[in-house]
């Protein structure tokens, strides 16, 4: 660099970094800093601020109601993970062929990824009305009555389930994509000379090669799925009788419904902490898969 | 097995790979398709069973009255508006600190990069409280400011544009500078241009994540006034719950721009949903 003074470099930082930087401060860090804060104190935005210890997270401890959240935050992942890998999974395979309206089928599978939540849910709430939804019609010609899907303690978080899968494999499907794009064709071409099968292909050199990308895609879904709400939110609000109120939906009715800070921040933290050591064990696997 | 055998059962093959296809756009589209049938139903016509696939007498009914009685479109130029402020001032601030991280050199600048990266972490659960009471202390509450200027600030889109920022070669940099330019100059006519692709992407990324955002709307805003879309939709639901027809009309409205920005730059969708996966 020619002539660049010191001087220089401050006014120039002060164009290019500050307005970030500060915008960075306020809506960020400081944030995250002090909804640590408020973690440890009663407020509940009117009253005073008593500074309280650890007695939010002691209380979260022994509430029903928070477990109960994450019981059903565990549900829905057990139930959606499986979904969204094995069906993305199926269908990048199928769509990583040469094959006729390519572009029109991948753009099609990946239509629910770029609708908002609220829509989806709104349609899927219509799809799964119990006396005049599509759902249960498509059942009643296979001659089985449909359950009351949303309205249904028992069936309400799997219909959350199945709609959240449908919205998400062309997402999952888009990142296998790529990784199954990172397989060298050379494994393929050695395969067929050895005259081994498509299952056999898929099962000694496709998996295996994916390894990394389904890792990687099993921490992304992960990651997303604790922090599931906007479906929950719209389908169910978390009924009914509780049975899918996950831990955002909780977070969100005790910040804003009850206003409790403390109490709903603490529970943002458990949140973070949660996510904080998915992304640990991501990370560690992928610093072991670089050596 | 003879050739003919064998041509028999690649066709045969070949059909059940593209009945697969077509089963599986068959899922992905149904709703979508019985979203587009409602809209077009008179309301009574909701309640039929067997139902009707495509409405006896169709209606543009819904539309107008989910227009007129409510105000659909008011939700959606507020949500155009919120997601182009938003796109460009993330963009603009997001590419400055950027060329700061990535070509200016000055104290502090990794140790302050890794700040902005470990933030990257926290869930936005946690930032949304303490955001919530900054922007009722600001006097923001029910604003266009509270919708926009907090999402402006992505540490994700920082992070996206130096890592495209730091692959522009230093002889273009240093043969600009050695013609006199000064930083500005250098920003604007050597390294925007060479990261036109990586804006495209984050353009599109920022602008569906505000269109399609609702946690944070529902938070600030409390008036028809500024809802957007996806909680202007909420609010329909609230009111008119069990009229279907008109429901589906505004979920309709929502999803056609999208959707259009979408047939237009699918790459850059792609590129830019693949690429928030990274950020975890």
């Amino acid at each position: 660099m020619v002539g660049m003074t010191k001087k220089n470099t401050i006014f120039w930082l002060c164009i290019f970094l500050l307005p970030n930087l500060l915008g960075f401060l306020i809506f960020i860090a400081i944030p995250i800093a002090s909804s640590l804060v408020v973690s440890f104190t009663d407020w509940d935005l009117v009253g005073s601020i008593n500074f309280t210890g650890l007695d939010n997270y002691i209380r979260l401890m022994g509430d029903s109601e928070f477990w109960i959240a994450l019981r059903n935050t565990f549900f829905f992942i057990l139930g959606y993970i499986p979904l969204v890998m094995i069906f993305g999974l199926l269908c990048a395979l199928l769509l990583n062929k040469k094959m006729k309206f390519r572009a029109f089928f991948r753009a099609t599978y990946f239509l629910p990824v770029i609708t908002s939540w609220v829509a989806v849910s709104l349609v899927w709430k219509w799809l799964y009305n119990p006396n005049f939804g599509l759902i249960n019609y498509f059942l009643s010609l296979i001659g089985i009555t449909g359950p009351e899907w949303l309205n249904d303690p028992n069936t309400a978080m799997i219909g959350i389930i199945l709609t959240s899968a449908w919205k998400d494999i062309g997402f999952v499907m888009v990142l296998f994509l790529g990784g199954l794009q990172n397989i060298s064709p050379t494994y393929y071409e050695a395969a067929s000379i050895d005259g081994a099968s498509k299952i056999r292909e898929l099962w000694s050199i496709t998996i295996p090669l994916l390894a990394p990308t389904t890792f990687f895609v099993t921490i992304i879904s992960l990651i997303n799925s604790f922090q599931v709400f906007d479906q929950v939110m719209i389908m169910t609000e978390g009924g009914p009788g509780g049975s899918t109120t996950v831990l955002v939906q909780n977070i969100y009715n005790y910040a804003f419904r009850y206003y409790e800070m403390g109490y709903a921040s603490a529970m943002s933290w458990i949140l973070f902490l949660i996510i904080f050591i998915v992304t640990l064990v991501q990370m560690k696997f992928q610093s072991k898969g670089v050596n | 097995m003879n050739e003919q055998q064998l041509k028999r059962r690649n066709l045969i093959k070949k059909i059940l790979f593209y009945l697969v296809l077509i089963g599986g756009a068959f899922i992905m589209l149904v709703p979508f398709l019985w979203m587009l049938s409602t809209s077009f139903k008179p309301s009574g016509a909701t309640m039929v069973f067997p139902p009707e696939f495509i409405p006896e007498n169709p209606t543009t009914e819904n539309y107008k009255e989910v227009t007129e009685v409510f105000p659909m479109m008011r939700f959606l130029w507020n949500s155009i508006f919120v997601a182009v402020l938003t796109t460009i001032g993330q963009i603009i601030l997001s590419a400055m600190a950027a060329y700061a991280f990535a070509r200016m050199h000055f104290k502090g600048r990794d140790k302050l990069f890794l700040l902005y990266l470990a933030t990257m972490m926290v869930p936005t659960q946690v930032t949304m409280i303490p955001q919530f009471i900054l922007i009722k202390e600001f006097g923001w509450l029910d604003s266009y400011q509270a919708l926009i200027i907090p999402t402006m600030f992505g540490v994700f889109g920082t992070f996206l544009m130096r890592q495209a920022m730091l692959s522009v070669p230093r002889e273009l940099e240093e043969a600009a500078f050695m013609d006199g330019a000064n930083h500005f100059k250098v920003f604007l006519n050597v390294c925007l241009p060479a990261v036109k692709p990586t804006i495209a992407t984050l353009a599109i990324f920022t602008f569906m994540q505000s269109w399609n955002n609702f946690l944070w709307p529902l938070i600030v805003v409390n008036s028809n006034d500024k809802a957007t879309l996806p909680l202007g939709l909420s609010l329909l639901e609230g009111r008119w719950g069990t009229d279907w027809s008109l429901m589906m009309a505004g979920v309709v409205i929502s999803i056609v721009p999208i959707l259009a920005v979408y047939l237009f730059a699918q790459k850059y969708f792609i590129q830019g949903m693949t690429m928030s996966g990274m950020k975890e």
